[in-house]
C-alpha cells in the first residue's frame, strides 16, 4: 500500500501536461499586491497554480523559457539588474503564482514588458513557476537540485524558502499547496 | 506468424540497414568509402586467418602428433611469419586509412558550416566568406559534390551527435564545447543524417536532411537562402504575416526582412523550400504545415513549440503566408 502511494505521488511530480491545460487566450486577473495600483485583497488563489508549481517538468520548462526570453537580461538569474531582484520575499505585485503570471501577462508600468499574445498563457504558468523556485518557493521533490547556470547561492533544494514577507496582504507562506 | 514469415521478417530487418536514404554501405562521402575500403581488408585478411585456423584445427585432430616425434616442424615456421606480416598490414593499412581521412578537409576551398543541435532540431549556419555571405536555416544542409566541407558543432542543451552515415562517421556535440568534422561528398543525391545519442523525449524526430548536388546547383541554392523573404501578395498572406510577425510566432523565430528576428526557433525565411517540417517529423505540405502551426504537441509530444490553439481564419493566413517562403 505504501509503495503503491510512493509511485501514484511520483507521477504527478514528473507528468508531462505538454500542451498545458486547456485555457483560455484572457490570461489570469489577479489582483495584485496591495502596495501599488490594484489594491484590495487577493482572491482565492488560482487551482491551476498548484498544478504548474507541483510539477518538474513544468518548473524546468520555465527556467528555459527564463533564459530563452531574456528575462535574464534585466533581472538576471533572479538577483535583479534593470529589474527587481526575483529570488527575494520583497514583491511590489505579490510573490503568488497568479500574481506573477499577472506580472508578465499584463507587464509593469516601471519598465516589465507585457508579454500578452507574445507568450501562451501555459509558458506563462511556466515562468511563473520557475520564478519561485528562485525564491525556494517550492516544494523541494519538484525543484531543481542544481543550477544549470553559475551561481553563489544554494540550489531551491538546499535553500530556505523566502516566502513573500508579511507587509505583502497578499502574502501566502509557504509553497501555494 | 509461421516460421518461414518470422525468418523473412529478421533477413528483412538486418539488411534494411544496407541501402537507401540513411545507409553506411553505398558509401557516397570520401570517409565512408574509405573506411568501407578499410572494412574489406580487415574482412578478407580475418576471414583468411579464421579459416586457416578452422583447416589446422581439423587437421590436428585428424593427425594427432604419434609418442617420440620432436622438434619444430618448418611449417610452424611458415605460419608464425604468416599472421606477423598480416598483423603489420593491418595496422599500415588502418594508419594509411586514418591519414587520408584527416586530409580530406585540405582538398581545395572548404565549404564552412557552424551546426548547433538544439532539443530537437538543427540550426544551420552558413559561414560565408564574409558575413555579407552568411546564410541561416535549420534541418537541411546542401553540399557541393567533391569539395570539402568543414562543419562547426555545438549544442545548446544537452549531448547530441551528427551523424551522416552516407557520409562519414559520428561526431558527438557537447554543450559548451566546439567539435569539428570533415565531409567529402562524392556522390549525388539526398541523404538523411539523424541525432545519434539519446537527447530526450523526440531523439528519434531530430534528422537532418543533406542535398549533395554539383557546385553550381549549390551555389544558385546559397543565393536565394540570402534572399530576403518575398512581400506579401494577396490580403490573406498579408494577415498572415501580421500575425506571424506580431504574435507568438516572432517570440521565437526569424524571417528576414520583416521585423521577427528571435533565434530560439529554426529560421523561417525560406521554410517553404525545405523537404521536411521540425527536424524530418513531416514532409514539407500544406497538410504537414497545417497539422504543425495547428497543434505541435499532438504531432511531436514535448517538442519546444507550444501548442498556441490558432482560430481557423489565423491559421489559413499563417499557412497561406509561410508557403508564400520559398
Ligand atoms: C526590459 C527589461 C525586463 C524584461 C526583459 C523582463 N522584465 Fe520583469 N520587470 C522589469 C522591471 C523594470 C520590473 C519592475 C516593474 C515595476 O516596478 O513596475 C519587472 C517586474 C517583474 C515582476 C514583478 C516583480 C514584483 O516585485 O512584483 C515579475 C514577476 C517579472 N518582472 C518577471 C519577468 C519575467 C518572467 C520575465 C521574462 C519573461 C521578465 N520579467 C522580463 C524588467 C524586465
Ligand atoms: C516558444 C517558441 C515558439 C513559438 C512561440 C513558435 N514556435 Fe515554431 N518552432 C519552435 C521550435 C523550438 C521549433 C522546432 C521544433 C522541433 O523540430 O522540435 C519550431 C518549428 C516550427 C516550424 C518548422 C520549422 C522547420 O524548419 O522544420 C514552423 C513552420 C513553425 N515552427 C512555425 C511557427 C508559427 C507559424 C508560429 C506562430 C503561430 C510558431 N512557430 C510559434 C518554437 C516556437
Ligand atoms: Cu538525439
Amino acid at each position: 500500500m505504501a509503495v503503491a502511494l510512493v509511485l501514484l505521488s511520483a507521477c504527478d511530480r514528473e507528468a508531462r501536461e505538454v500542451r498545458g491545460k486547456p485555457l483560455p487566450e484572457t490570461a489570469v486577473a489577479a489582483q495584485t499586491s496591495q502596495l501599488f495600483p490594484a489594491g484590495g485583497t487577493a482572491g482565492p488563489i488560482d487551482p491551476r497554480a498548484k498544478m504548474y508549481e507541483g510539477n518538474a517538468y513544468h518548473i524546468a520548462e520555465g527556467g528555459r523559457l527564463y533564459r530563452q526570453m531574456n528575462c535574464v537580461g534585466c533581472h538576471a538569474n533572479g538577483g535583479g539588474g534593470m529589474g527587481p531582484a526575483l529570488m527575494d520575499d520583497q514583491w511590489r505585485y505579490g510573490g503568488r503564482m497568479d500574481q506573477i503570471v499577472a506580472s508578465i501577462d499584463q507587464g509593469r508600468p516601471n519598465g516589465m514588458p507585457s508579454w500578452r499574445g507574445k507568450l501562451t498563457p501555459t509558458q506563462m504558468w511556466q515562468l511563473a513557476a520557475y520564478v519561485r523556485t528562485l525564491s525556494a518557493n517550492v516544494a523541494k521533490d519538484v525543484a531543481p537540485s542544481r543550477s544549470d547556470t553559475m551561481s553563489a547561492t544554494y540550489p531551491p533544494t538546499l535553500a530556505k524558502p523566502k516566502p513573500p514577507t508579511d507587509s505583502d496582504p497578499a502574502a501566502v507562506k509557504g509553497p501555494a499547496r | 506468424m509461421t516460421r518461414a514469415r518470422l525468418s523473412a521478417v529478421c533477413v528483412g530487418l538486418s539488411t534494411s540497414g544496407c541501402a537507401g536514404v540513411q545507409s553506411i554501405a553505398p558509401s557516397a562521402g570520401a570517409h565512408t568509402s574509405a573506411f568501407n575500403s578499410l572494412f574489406v581488408v580487415f574482412l578478407v585478411v580475418c576471414g583468411f586467418f579464421y579459416l586457416l585456423v578452422i583447416g589446422f584445427l581439423g587437421a590436428a585432430i585428424l593427425r594427432r602428433r604419434r609418442q617420440g616425434e620432436d622438434g619444430v616442424p618448418a611449417l610452424f615456421r611458415v605460419w608464425v611469419g604468416l599472421v606477423s606480416l598480416s598483423l603489420v598490414g593491418l595496422a599500415l593499412a588502418s594508419w594509411l586509412t586514418d591519414r587520408a581521412m584527416a586530409s580530406y578537409g585540405d582538398k581545395g576551398p572548404p565549404v564552412r558550416i557552424r551546426l548547433t543541435a538544439n532539443q530537437w532540431w538543427w540550426d544551420v549556419e552558413y559561414l560565408g566568406a564574409n558575413p555579407s555571405e552568411a546564410v541561416r536555416t535549420a534541418n537541411e544542409v546542401h553540399l557541393p559534390i567533391g569539395r570539402p566541407t568543414l562543419i562547426e558543432l555545438q549544442s545548446n542543451d544537452v549531448i547530441h551527435s551528427f551523424w551522416v552515415p552516407n557520409l562519414a562517421g559520428k561526431q558527438d556535440l557537447i554543450p559548451g564545447r566546439t567539435e569539428d568534422i570533415a565531409l567529402l561528398p562524392r556522390k549525388i543525391g539526398v541523404f538523411r543524417g539523424q541525432c545519434a545519442e539519446f537527447c530526450g523525449a523526440q531523439h528519434a524526430h531530430m534528422a537532418l536532411t543533406v542535398v549533395v548536388e554539383p557546385e553550381a546547383q549549390f551555389r544558385s541554392w546559397w543565393r536565394q537562402q540570402q534572399a530576403e523573404a518575398p512581400a506579401p501578395r494577396t490580403p490573406e498572406q498579408l494577415a498572415g504575416m501580421t500575425y506571424v510577425t506580431t504574435r507568438e510566432c516572432a517570440t521565437c523565430h526569424a524571417i528576414a526582412g520583416t521585423t521577427a528576428s528571435a533565434s530560439v526557433a529554426p529560421d523561417l525565411t525560406h521554410i517553404a523550400s525545405r523537404k521536411t517540417i521540425a527536424a524530418g517529423t513531416l514532409p514539407m505540405s500544406r497538410g504537414g504545415l497545417y497539422a504543425w502551426i495547428a497543434d505541435p504537441q499532438g504531432v511531436k509530444p514535448g517538442a519546444h513549440m507550444p501548442y498556441i490553439g490558432l482560430e481557423a481564419r489565423q491559421l489559413d493566413a499563417v499557412v497561406a503566408y509561410l508557403e508564400t517562403l520559398k
